[in-house]
């Protein structure tokens, strides 16, 4: 138990940290908020065009997760990309903890982080389109899937933080293949039936289609979560499956920073 | 000074000699340095022991190793053979408690630049599990006795000179109550006083703390005057192991006629510091 609590204060270190490195850069974090809900405006006035109340708030609700996991795979990878080019990485990698509660910390604070952004949008899209009607919407679901894509996207997270871990210069940038490839097969802006059938296979193997299933069918029809137990089950499977996995890639990817070299400051 | 108690559960049973501080055991580290060059040998077989308590400087030429060796020592660098143990604690083996034992200061000070020292040495805090509160009044009391006023504390860390970052990572070193505190260059590019006050700081820690630490310097004056023993690493291979004045007279006895630590040097690595830094200058102009 005092073992837990230990490591739950050290992973508070890393989102106490990022929370003052977002105290610091407050102005930057204002422009992508403004940033942020002009991209999700601009797509949700597709639907306005179309004259569909029900576009407009699939679109709302694509634009508001895709930028859900540009905030998290940007906090992670942007992180351990100054960590390199700070040089603090050796100074973190010394600490006396296990890699599962340093990466806890990261991707915890950068969920929150995403999570507060994502809410802010939320409200500003609610503001601009009275016409959406959310009557019928079942909170609990939309909360539900939430959580359960959220285990997910730690594992996923962690995959994509090797990348600026072992290539300082373009690593973060890189995690952008894994953003874009989740979005182009998880339906986020169209639905998963116009893809080429190799893609809707892909699309399976993705959480952010069953997140997407399960946030339009809580807020747009209210179904229950009982409901949508073909969205649930694969949700789960995936996040017992991606964290270890994440936790695996990741420590592999650290001994062969530590076996060539690179985890010294580049900068 | 106000710092956080350490205890070290010795890792030999009850009635056994106590370990060493640190037992260096023919380590080898090689890098690859792309297809087709053969790998350097950056640290070859190279073995030391220290006892609790003592500096024990590392002298060597640019590249001749003394930064990989302290980075091995630390964890930060898979070993390729070899050992090191810190009191009795293998690095490999026991990673996380050699861990809590270490800590290190390198040539350049690592912070996140945009926070201030307080914030940096707060998150430093608690990732070794120390209790905020008293770890903070500690910061205050550390970065005074180094001469950072209290008026530096909350600012960036890119408004601070560089002498002042790299005091603010002594004292981050020194806050985790480190019983083996890898130095490496931690004085270079500092000013005359700013050097004095890191000198006295370490002579400090060693008095008061029984820190055991292991200096590289290129600041032979620096070496002589901490420096319990020299291990002179040329070519990543121990050449001399020995004291300062044991050196000098070893020297002196070669030469013929009274030496001095510069002496050493350029007798175990066949340069001089003088042509270290022209070595540097030619490196920055390329």
């Amino acid at each position: 138990m005092t073992r837990i609590a230990d490591d739950l204060r050290a992973s508070y270190a890393f989102a106490e940290r990022n929370f003052f490195l977002t105290r610091r850069t407050w102005p930057w974090e204002a422009a992508f908020l403004v940033y942020s809900v002009a991209s999700a405006l601009s797509i949700s006035f597709i639907g306005v065009d179309q004259g569909s109340a029900r576009l407009v708030l699939s679109l709302m609700i694509g634009a508001i997760f895709w930028n859900y996991l540009s905030v998290v795979f940007g906090w992670i990878a942007e992180t351990i990309a100054v960590e390199r080019w700070e040089g603090t990485l050796e100074y973190t990698m010394m600490a006396p903890i296990r890699r599962s509660t340093r990466l806890v910390g990261q991707v915890g604070y950068a969920m929150v982080y995403g999570l507060i952004h994502t809410a802010a949008i939320f409200i500003v899209l609610i503001l601009f389109f009275p016409q959406i009607d959310l009557s019928r919407a079942n909170p609990v679901t939309t909360l539900v899937f939430m959580a359960l894509g959220s285990f997910s996207f730690v594992g996923i997270g962690i995959l994509a933080a090797i990348l600026p871990l072992l290539y300082v210069e373009r690593g973060a940038q890189m995690t952008f293949v894994v953003q874009s490839g989740l979005l182009l097969v998880s339906g986020v802006y169209y639905p998963i039936s116009v893809l080429p059938g190799w893609m809707q296979v892909l699309s399976h193997l993705s959480p952010a289609t069953y997140v997407l299933d399960g946030v339009r069918a809580g807020l747009a029809d209210g179904v229950g979560i009982a409901d949508l137990g073909r969205d649930v089950l694969p949700l789960i499977a995936l996040g017992i499956v991606l964290i270890p996995f994440g936790l695996w890639a990741f420590g592999r990817a650290e001994l062969h920073a530590r076996r060539t070299g690179k985890l010294k400051r580049v900068g | 000074m106000a710092t956080p108690a350490l205890v070290i559960r010795p890792a030999a049973p009850p009635g056994a000699p106590l370990p060493p501080a640190l037992l260096v055991e023919r380590v080898s580290k090689r890098f690859e340095v792309g297809r087709g060059s053969a790998p350097v040998e950056a640290v070859s077989d190279v073995s030391m022991r220290l006892e609790r308590g003592v500096i024990h400087g590392v002298l060597g030429a640019n590249g001749s190793g003394k930064s990989t060796l302290i980075r091995l020592i630390a964890g930060l660098l898979t070993l390729d053979s070899g050992r090191v143990e810190v009191f009795g604690r293998d690095v490999v083996r026991d990673e996380l408690a050699v861990k809590r034992l270490i800590n290190r200061v390198s040539v350049d000070a690592a912070f996140f630049k945009k926070l201030s020292p307080m914030e940096n040495l707060t998150f430093a805090a608690r990732v070794y599990g120390l209790e905020v509160r008293a770890a903070r009044q500690a910061v205050y009391e550390i970065l005074e006795r180094l001469h950072v006023g209290r008026d530096r504390v909350d600012r960036p860390m890119q408004q601070l000179s560089r002498g002042m970052q790299q005091k603010v990572a002594i004292a981050r070193a020194f806050l985790t109550s480190p019983v083996l505190l890898l130095l490496d260059e931690p004085t270079t590019g500092l000013d005359p006083r700013s050097k004095l006050d890191v000198r006295r700081f370490i002579e400090e820690l060693r008095d008061t703390h029984e820190t055991t630490i292991v200096l590289t310097t290129h600041d032979l004056e620096e070496a002589e005057q901490l420096s319990d023993r020299i291990t002179v690493i040329d070519g990543g291979r121990v050449v001399a192991e020995d004291t300062p004045a044991g050196l000098i007279a070893s020297a002196s006895e070669r030469l013929g006629r009274p030496a001095t630590l510069w002496d050493v040097f350029m007798a175990y690595t066949g340069r001089s510091l003088d042509d270290d830094v022209a070595e540097e200058a030619q490196e920055a102009i390329e």
